[in-house]
């Protein structure tokens, strides 16, 4: 269901955000890009990013340990 | 589609930030380095000024350090505890060099960028940056030492920069 995965677990702040905001530049107007992470801090920052850069945050979750996003490019 | 349209903001109705950066050493480099990419992956158009030692953060050649000296804060984890650095210490040669090592060693082990990584990203995204002619002369650099792409200015420039940005820090 996602055009892309970014696979950003194991990565540290600002890595995460870095290479989400390039990997959205790679999905279509519309297209969605999923974005695995284990830094806790991602949660609240991909909130802010999509929040500021008006893309949409379609889904946070947590699965043991492992945080996904889901990102629309609106944008 | 360029790149700022992609993080949602034309250029013209871009925020922005601009950083006055005066501190070279390899813990002192990150915030600065963090802040203005992250602020530009966000869309604002961001500009950094170093000075001072900051300046160090705009060599071809990177050689940071830590120091403990005046930073007595500073805990490292060691033996699954954290181990205070006493100021002291750090008067000792070869002291900070451990340190430093350590540091550089804790941020490979944690996928932690490198302030080389942070800085090529600050370039690629366009981050405006500027040496400080005042430091230069002081310290006797030349354009030619540092990267491609930071232009000269002094404390005129930034007060221009800083009046129209959103977000102005000193770091």
């Amino acid at each position: 269901m996602a055009d892309q995965t970014l696979d950003a677990q194991g990565l540290n702040c600002p890595l995460p955000v870095l290479k989400a905001k390039k990997a959205l530049g790679n999905v279509p107007t519309g297209g969605i890009l999923e974005v695995l992470a284990t830094d806790p801090g991602t949660v609240k920052d991909f909130a802010a990013f999509c929040r500021h850069t008006g893309n949409e945050l379609l889904e946070s979750n947590e699965d043991g340990g492992v945080y996904s996003f889901l990102i629309k490019r609106t944008a | 589609m360029t790149d700022a349209a992609v993080a949602g903001d034309t250029l013209d109705n871009a925020k922005s930030m601009s950083l006055i950066v005066t501190k070279g050493t390899l813990d002192w480099g990150y915030p600065p380095f963090i802040l203005a990419t992250t602020a530009a992956a966000m869309g604002l158009n961001v500009s950094m000024f170093f000075t001072f030692y900051g300046l160090n953060l705009l060599h071809k050649k990177l050689d940071l350090g830590v120091s403990m000296l005046g930073n007595p804060g500073m805990k490292m984890p060691m033996m699954g505890m954290h181990l205070g650095m006493p100021n002291m210490l750090g008067m000792i040669p070869g002291v900070d060099g451990v340190a430093t090592g350590m540091m550089k060693k804790l941020i490979d082990k944690k996928g932690i960028a490198s302030i080389e990584e942070l800085r090529e990203a600050a370039v690629d995204s366009e981050v405006t940056m500027i040496a400080c002619q005042m430091t230069m002369n002081l310290f006797e650099y030349e354009l030619d030492d540092l990267i491609e792409g930071p232009e000269l200015g002094g404390a005129a420039t930034y007060i221009e920069t800083a009046l129209k940005s959103d977000i102005n820090l000193f770091i």
